[in-house]
């Protein structure tokens, strides 16, 4: 009888209990919850919504389905912008992998004034962009500029390099590898130190040279490493735009122009946030489609661990 | 043999270091002294505060100063809480909806609010809070990314300690202040360093949000004052833009461990 009523009782409890836990658990996370959905799962949402209105004269919006997406696609300036991005991309993530490396191995060695070439390499990563924009924007000015001044002093003429639509795009990518390659850096020296000594001990041994080593085991070592930053820096490179509002505002003509500034100028510039949205969307799409990559091949290695 | 290819080698390394440090030290150069030298690299040209002293007057940056200081200070303390309250809650509690809530959480991973301005220009709008400071901060505050690493320091917690808290009597915002937040310090501290520079850098949202002095924080303050049609000279905006760093330059200098371990911390998520 006693037992009875305790074994009706207990499942209740352990109901009641877990219920508890769950509005408790609720509650931690509606502060949180409440802001993301504001600014985060609201704003996707509503951009896709927005994508499929139009706004007409009167201010009024009307549904017209796809509309926005066939103007997309025939739109010669999103075509340009996207071709830039990609260029962008392209010009810039490689190099400062590449660069990342090279300063990683130097600075995990023991070399003469290690920790001040650490800092030479790392500081351009915590400054804002809107400052070295700044600061570069002098280096291209034409005639006046460090650049120009130079090449003058060799006997070459004055240059507009950013007002010049074959050579703005090579300018605004050297600066960003430049800001860029010192954090990769830290995270190529991270996973350098993670390399046993002893390989390298067995391949002295060996006889095997410095090259030889670098190509066979220390790369294919930093193998994940390398993926790791690629799509981080893939990511960055379709968020980095703070430079252009104070080096070229997307000139000349565009040439200079990046997916995200075009979604700033067409929402805040021309007013059209119905384009913009529509544009937001294929910003979203890019994104998440490099971050999903990343979510696999992150969850592949724990696996692996 | 092998001791030329190293004397090569940090050769080569010094000649990249000193080529980093250019615009740097050019923009140091530039700021520090009169604007006839700018362009001019004469080891005996005087130095001067003159460029700082006329940007100074010239533009409210006392102002910006504030406003930035007061921006990073709100994203963080705001940032700090929250994510705490919803890491322990994803690390320590089984409830219904966990796996649902947490992959909403990570959706900001993917897409950060720097995306969506467009319409969270709308929302902060709608809110009546166009041009003022916390409109700045409210789409950073729930960071996907400080609930991320604070949720994996929380689970790394042993369980005897927080049993030993219970047998104490502590309640479940007991064990969260005195078990949890103290054994996080290291999260803290890098989620912290990361969380300021990016605020003190960020410039695309407080450019459309912001239109007056009031609530301009310094790097939208400096592109406004470094506008070519503002006519003023180049040593001075250099020393407005030394002026804009200068706080997180010398914090990266004194700290400059943590800085790298704290970025090295955040950036593997």
């Amino acid at each position: 009888m006693v037992s009875a009523v305790m074994n009706a009782a207990e499942p209740n409890a352990v109901r009641r209990k877990a219920w508890l836990t769950t509005v408790n658990a609720w509650l931690l996370l509606l502060p949180a919850m409440v802001l993301l959905a504001a600014f985060t799962h609201y704003p996707i949402l509503a951009t896709l919504y927005h994508s499929f209105f139009s706004l007409s004269r009167g201010g009024e919006a009307s549904f017209v389905g796809l509309e926005n997406y066939a103007y997309m696609l025939e739109d010669d300036v999103f075509r340009q912008v996207l071709r830039n991005n990609i260029v962008f991309a392209l010009a810039t993530v490689p190099t400062s992998i590449a660069l990342a490396l090279l300063m990683a191995v130097w600075v995990d060695k023991k070399m003469a004034g290690r920790s001040f070439l650490r800092l030479a390499f790392f500081t351009p990563t915590v400054l804002p962009m809107i400052a070295v924009a700044n600061i570069w924007l002098f280096f291209y000015t034409p005639d006046y500029g460090l650049l120009d001044q130079f090449l003058k002093s060799l006997g070459f003429s004055g240059h507009n390099w950013l007002g010049d639509p074959s050579t703005v795009m090579s300018c605004l990518a050297v600066m960003v590898v430049w800001k860029e390659a010192g954090f990769f850096m830290i995270f190529y020296l991270a996973a350098l130190q993670t390399i046993p000594p002893e390989l390298k001990e067995a391949a002295d041994v060996e006889g095997a040279s410095r090259w030889y080593f670098f190509r066979r085991v220390t790369l294919p070592l930093l193998m994940p490493t390398t993926l790791f930053i690629s799509i981080n820096a893939l990511i960055n490179s379709f968020k980095l735009v703070d430079q252009l509002v104070i080096m070229t505002k997307g000139g000349p003509n565009n040439a200079s122009s990046l997916l995200l500034y075009y979604i700033y100028e067409v929402a805040f510039t021309f007013q059209d946030t119905a384009f913009a949205a529509t544009l937001t969307v294929t910003l979203i799409a890019i994104l998440a489609g490099v971050a999903l990559t990343k979510f696999v091949y992150l969850d592949r290695r724990i696996h692996y661990q | 043999m092998r001791q030329k290819g190293h004397s090569v080698e940090t050769i080569a390394a010094w000649v990249l270091a000193l080529l980093w440090l250019l615009p740097l030290a050019y923009s140091l150069w530039s700021a520090f002294h009169p604007s006839e030298y700018a362009t001019r690299f004469d080891i005996t040209a005087p130095l001067t505060l003159d460029n700082f002293v006329r940007a100074w007057n010239q533009a409210p940056f006392a102002r910006y100063y504030l406003n930035t200081v007061m921006l990073v200070s709100l994203v963080l303390a705001g940032q700090l809480v929250i994510s705490t309250l919803a890491a322990y809650a994803f690390a320590r509690f089984r409830f219904f909806g966990r796996e649902v809530l947490f992959a909403l959480v990570l959706v900001q991973l993917m897409i950060m609010p720097d995306v969506l301005i467009v319409e969270n220009y709308r929302v902060i709008s709608a809110l009546n809070l166009l041009d003022t400071i916390p409109a700045i901060a409210l789409p950073y505050i729930a960071s996907a990314f400080g609930i991320f690493l604070l949720r994996q320091t929380f689970k790394g917690v042993p369980n005897e300690l927080v049993e030993a808290a219970r047998v104490e009597g502590a309640s479940s915002f007991g064990v969260l202040w005195r078990v949890f937040v103290p054994l996080g310090k290291t999260t803290y501290i890098a989620f912290g360093l990361v969380s300021v520079s990016y605020h003190w850098n960020n410039f695309l949202w407080p450019l459309i949000v912001t239109n007056s002095v009031e609530s301009r924080p310094l790097t939208v303050g400096l592109a406004v004052f470094g506008a070519p049609e503002t006519g003023v000279d180049w040593s001075v905006i250099t020393a407005a833009t030394v002026m804009t760093m200068a706080p997180l330059l010398l914090a990266f200098l004194l700290f400059q461990r943590q800085f790298v371990q704290s970025f090295m911390r955040a950036g593997i998520r």
